[in-house]
């Protein structure tokens, strides 16, 4: 091969064109890139929940305007026993359930993590109650829980004659109210269980290892090992799971809608009964915007004193 | 009046469809008087577009376009017909109304034309002439069609479905009685023998917005209590509303077990599955035992008897109306009314009428002679569903504040708290003016 019968190749470099150089361009390309992800939060974020607190300070109904109140629908609220009431509920349902749901998530996530025959099916099957749409959960709840079908009712009376009259789950308040909780504990577990078992497949073998030679017991192992090295997703699971919970909706509409006598109103059912069936929008809107401080500090409450360092390093107050 | 469907009220509904369209001719028994004359020019050019509730049977729907399509034929105004379901129309007219735009005509619920009665054409005229040729308008379509105290009309009730008792003749017999007794006395014993018999009666004392609310409206209209005064104030707190929750509180030991959770779907099942034997309910009920198989015996032993009248003069049940508005923003209003007038002569509203089995009950006195009241004597009952003299917020002016207050069991509540013990009589009726109150204080 000789170079000389070659001709020399140059390299042409080509001015780029208008539009490489816009997309060159780092500002204009920040406002591309965030231009979606920002006005769909502005559409769909930001201007339902600034509607929604204006909407609080206003008389207005379906049907009318209204007009700026100021704190007028607050004020009425303060006093209403059921807006208390759904208070109560809110945050003792949201309480039991996360306590139930969090105990037995991580012990279905203990057991899920230990090797056994069939656990990738096991793990599909554990899903399932979280899979399901809550509102065909719900009415599957709901006629478990019917004062004359009861499918427990039936078990009990007609199959093992230990009780002569139905049970009665939704008739009176405080059944009615530990119905409910049963079953978003039963639905919310699998979320738990899984995230919490995603958590425990990512702690090292080789500490367990250390600890078995240290001659640890299966309950130091899971205080000083287990439970430590969860604590972050745990935290991260814990404040969506109060989010979820205080925030149920369709449980509770599809299986009570708050009755009997407004004993399991939840704040969002409240606030839909009154705003959209009721018509009362703002006062509706009020109870919703009520609900915004309950959230921001168990949200905190997660971040902050659960996912605090010295925490998840075990002990010690270094 | 629960109007949920169920695979059996589907099969029943089509059962129906099919019977309806079996029926032949049209108003041949609807006495009209001639005379009188409408003016309406209809505007050149002109297209309709209506909302409705969505059908109780397929044959009303199929009826309905059909009388429409007959306008169009007649007239050459072309009419859109909608089917709105039930818990959006109100919403769809708040929404007509306030933005200007949309339909040029409503066939709403109750209230509705009084909600906005300054966006609404008025229909003095058509009613006027509709009335005059078929015997008047029943008590129940006055209330609802003009605007309180005047004889302004704003709105055309289309018909109303109402509640009555649904019972059991052999349960009744069993206990001594022939039908259930007119007075409250007797309907507590009734209530009393049904339970020691083990075939005990129930009603809706839960959030059943339909069938909870006819039963507390009842309970209260009939000791001669009242959400609403003459002006507009609330008026339940009143000796004779403790009375009527006195009376529940003797009443409601003989429910079955569990009404306190009953929704709108609660009863239908309970009766149908021979748990519950006295009950209140629309036509529906009764139709959808009558066209299963399993349950045709249920049906046949199954009557319906207007609600005790207690107290009150007349029987203490409104029912929910089908209330027809025609707003100001549409181009075509003449055409709009002379629709409606159309709709409501015998040629068009018999027909209907009798494809709608009985679901509907007619405004105008003189369709209480339609067939459709002699196709089953069982549902006879129904035809005089418009003769109430009672309504939603009675005795106050119609207004949104009754509808609120009926979507927001508060009268329900009321009654449930009392009834089940967890509030004396006093503090529930305390309680139900508190939150009346609210829905009927005075806007600035």
């Amino acid at each position: 091969m000789s170079e000389a019968t070659l001709p020399r190749w140059v390299a042409q470099r080509t001015d780029p064109g208008w539009l490489a150089r816009l997309f060159d361009n780092k500002a204009f390309l920040i406002v591309v890139c965030l231009f979606p992800a920002v006005s769909l939060l502005l559409v769909f974020l930001t201007y339902p929940l600034g509607l929604g607190i204006y909407l609080a300070f206003t008389d207005a109904t379906i049907g009318r305007p209204g007009i700026w109140v100021g704190w007028e629908n607050f004020e009425y609220l303060f006093e209403d026993p059921i807006f208390w009431g759904a208070v109560f509920y809110s945050v003792f349902y949201t309480a039991v359930a996360t306590v139930g749901k969090f105990a037995l998530g991580l012990w279905l996530a203990l057991l899920l993590n230990n090797h056994l025959p069939f656990k990738a099916l096991l793990r599909a099957i554990v899903l399932l109650p979280w899979i399901v749409p809550t509102v065909l959960s719900a009415l599957a709840f709901w006629w478990i829980y019917d004062p004359q079908f009861s499918i427990l009712s039936y078990i009990a009376v007609d199959v093992l004659g230990i009780r002569e009259t139905n049970f009665d789950f939704i008739g009176t308040a405080w059944p009615a109210r530990w119905s409910l909780i049963a079953a978003n504990i039963w639905r919310g577990i699998p979320f738990v269980a899984i995230s919490l078992l995603a958590g425990l497949q990512t702690i090292s073998p080789s500490l367990y290892e250390a600890a078995l030679l240290d001659g640890s017991t299966a309950w130091q192992r899971f205080r000083y090992i287990t439970f430590p090295m969860l604590l972050p997703i745990l935290a991260i699971v814990m404040t969506f799971s109060i989010i979820f919970t205080f925030t149920d909706f369709q449980l509770v509409y599809a299986i009570t809608r708050g009755g009997p006598v407004n004993s399991t109103h939840l704040l969002a059912t409240l606030a839909f009964q009154r705003g959209i069936p009721g018509g009362q929008l703002a006062e509706g809107a009020a109870i919703a915007v009520a609900m915004i401080p309950f959230l921001v500090f168990a949200t905190l409450f997660s971040y902050f004193a659960l996912a605090r360092r010295k925490w998840q390093q075990g002990e010690g107050n270094d | 009046m629960a109007n949920i469907i169920t695979r059996r009220s589907l099969l029943a509904a089509t059962a129906a469809g099919m019977a309806a369209t079996a029926i032949g001719d049209a108003g041949a028994q609807i006495q009209r008087k001639e005379g009188g004359s409408l003016n309406l020019p209809i505007e050149s050019g002109a297209s309709l577009r209506m909302l409705r509730p969505v059908r109780f049977v397929p044959a009303d729907e199929e009826n309905w376009r059909a009388n429409c399509a007959r306008f169009t034929q007649k007239t050459g105004v072309e009419v859109r017909s909608d089917f709105v379901g039930w818990e959006d129309i109100s919403q769809q007219t708040a929404v007509t109304a306030n933005t200007g735009a949309g339909p040029d005509l409503i066939v709403g619920f109750n209230e509705a034309p009084h909600v906005y009665s300054d966006k609404l054409v008025e229909l003095t005229d058509v009613a006027e002439y509709i009335g005059n040729r078929y015997g008047g308008w029943l008590a129940l379509a006055q209330r609802y069609g003009k605007k309180h105290g005047t004889n302004d009309w704003i709105g055309l009730p289309f018909g109303s479905t109402g509640g009555p008792l649904v019972w059991r003749k052999s349960a009744l017999q069993e206990v001594g009685y022939q039908a259930p007794p007119d007075d409250l006395p007797g309907f507590l014993d009734l209530a009393k023998k049904l339970k020691a018999a083990n075939k005990p009666m129930g009603f809706a004392l839960g959030n059943a917005v339909g069938d909870g609310n006819g039963f507390a409206n009842w309970i209260v209209w009939s000791h001669g209590g009242f959400l609403v005064n003459e002006d507009g104030s609330v008026g339940i707190d009143s000796p004779e509303t403790i009375e009527a929750l006195t009376y529940l509180r003797e009443l409601y030991p003989n429910f079955i077990p569990g009404t306190t959770a009953w929704n709108d779907t609660s009863n239908n099942r309970a009766y149908a599955s021979q748990e519950c034997w006295v009950t209140m309910n629309g036509v529906s009920l009764y139709f959808s035992l009558k066209n299963d198989p399993a349950t045709r015996a249920i049906a046949d032993d199954t009557f319906h008897t207007l609600l005790p009248k207690g107290k009150a003069a007349s029987t203490p049940n409104a029912g929910l109306t089908m209330n027809a508005m025609v707003f100001k923003h549409s181009r075509y209003p003449n055409a709009a009314k002379a629709l409606l007038a159309f709709l409501l002569e015998s040629e068009q509203y018999d027909p209907w009428l009798q494809a709608n089995l009985g679901y509907w009950s007619q405004p105008l006195e003189a369709y209480t002679a339609s067939p459709v009241w002699q196709s089953d004597e069982k549902i006879s009952v129904f035809k005089d569903t418009m003769r109430s003299t009672f309504w939603n917020g009675y005795k106050g002016p119609i207004s949104e504040a009754s509808a609120s207050a009926t979507n927001d069991y508060v009268l329900v509540q009321m009654c449930a708290a009392a009834a089940s013990g967890q509030a004396t009589p006093e503090a529930a009726v305390r309680e139900a003016a508190r939150r009346a109150g609210r829905y009927f204080r005075r806007r600035g």
